[in-house]
């Protein structure tokens, strides 16, 4: 009864080890992550281009200067509220190159259709 | 979800009580048994009105649009059971005055057309900046259930949230109201975003559309209906069949076909193209709809 408890026990943590890896973008690796600060603002991101290496781990880290904004990167599969008063950061290891739109995907006011930007990623 | 279960629970109690549940059912239970429509009817769909937006290049008649499609729809053969209004009824500001302003411009031209009933649901142009507070002052509650001819509607509000969120206690409240139905009742929902994923990178989506999809899918007959991408676009997300409507101020281009999403700039040879409503058309006896678009001319 106790090594099928055990079994049970390993079973369980090595879903949660899977689950955990699912759920956020990040792969262990040696190299020094890359890291990109972007402003968010009533209607524009500073930069609204960010450029990342394929394999290379960076962190994107954002802010707010006035009210809650959105960052959506479908293509990468990333996506995170900004509130403001906070740093968000976003872990991502690109997994394949080209460009992938961004946007701000929480509704802020008149110019939110026009807050946009890409993420360039190179071989 | 056990709705059958719970509706056959509810029936037998009610069935202790006798007469009184089964009249206040009316013919919809009836028709809601064999998940069919009770008679013919029709509805029109009019959508993203945008009622503020001023742009030259993009719509030239931007005042007078809504006006024409008021006027196509009082000519039609014979009035609709209802008309519907699936959002963005007026175009963003960030000013509540002025935001008010336009729902009322909007109220005063869609109180011209002649139907008995009109139903009205915010986008997030309406919306997002002030969780409904302005469109509620104006039409009443942004999410309702009302039943005509068999068919159970739902409107759902997947804007008030800034996040594009449906949200729990909304969620809680579908899955309630649903519990109430058996599996072959006809249902309708109405919204503004897509429920499913359709472009995300344009931000056509609801963030939490898919446990509204999952509290739905074990009905058989659902159908929705929604606006928010300004063109006709058709999709079935297992049993159940989407539909987009055309909007009425200006077109927005196919899901990824351009960088960039934007209103389609006027076309002087072609004068409104792109822009319409639609009329769903419930047959008796059947549980699906026929659809028939019409363009603004």
């Amino acid at each position: 009864m106790r090594s099928i408890n055990r079994l049970r026990a390993v079973s369980v943590l090595a879903l949660l080890i899977l689950a955990a890896g699912a759920l956020v973008p990040v792969a262990w690796s040696d190299e020094p992550e890359t890291i990109v600060r972007v402003t968010a603002r009533k209607f524009e991101y500073s930069p609204n281009e960010i450029r990342l290496k394929r394999g290379v781990p960076a962190i994107i880290e954002l802010t707010s200067l006035d009210r809650l904004h959105g960052f959506d990167c479908p293509g990468l599969g990333l996506r995170t509220d900004i509130p403001p008063g906070k740093t968000t950061r976003l872990r991502v290891v690109p997994d394949k190159s080209g460009t992938f739109p961004f946007h701000c995907d929480v509704f802020c006011g008149e110019g939110h259709e026009d807050m946009t930007g890409t993420i360039i990623v190179t071989d | 979800m056990n709705s059958k279960l719970d509706r056959r629970q509810f029936l037998k109690l009610a069935g202790i009580g006798g007469v009184v549940f089964a009249s206040g059912m009316g013919g919809f239970a009836e028709a809601a048994k064999t998940g069919t429509v009770g008679k013919d009817f029709f509805f029109v769909q009019l959508s993203d009105t945008h009622w503020g937006f001023k742009d030259e290049k993009v719509n030239p008649d931007w005042q007078g649009t809504l006006k024409k499609a008021v006027a196509a729809v009082n000519d039609l053969e014979s009035p609709p059971a209802f008309i519907v209004f699936t959002g963005d009824l007026s175009h963003t500001t960030d000013d509540p005055k002025e935001r008010r302003n336009r729902l009322s411009g909007f109220r005063d031209i869609a109180a011209g057309l002649k139907a008995g009933n009109i139903r009205y649901m915010p986008g997030e142009h309406d919306a997002s900046l002030d969780n409904g507070e302005a469109f509620k002052e104006f039409f009443g509650p942004t999410r309702y259930t009302f039943d005509h001819e068999g068919v159970h509607f739902i409107a759902l509000d997947n804007v008030s949230d800034p996040t594009s969120s449906i949200g729990d206690a909304q969620l809680a409240w579908l899955a309630d109201d649903l519990r109430k139905l058996d599996p072959e009742t006809m249902i309708t929902v109405l919204t503004h975003r897509p429920l499913f994923d359709l472009y995300p990178q344009w931000d056509w989506a609801t963030r939490d559309g898919a446990k509204a999809i999952e509290l739905l899918t074990p009905f058989r007959n659902v159908t929705v209906f929604y606006g928010h991408i300004h063109q006709e676009h058709h999709r079935m997300t297992g049993n159940i069949p989407h539909h987009a409507a055309r909007g009425l101020m200006y077109p927005l281009p196919e899901p990824g076909s351009v960088p960039k999403k934007a209103p389609i700039p006027w076309d002087p040879a072609h004068p409104y193209k792109g822009l319409g409503f639609r009329e769903p058309k419930a047959i008796a006896g059947k549980s699906i709809y026929s659809l028939q678009e019409y363009p603004i001319r």
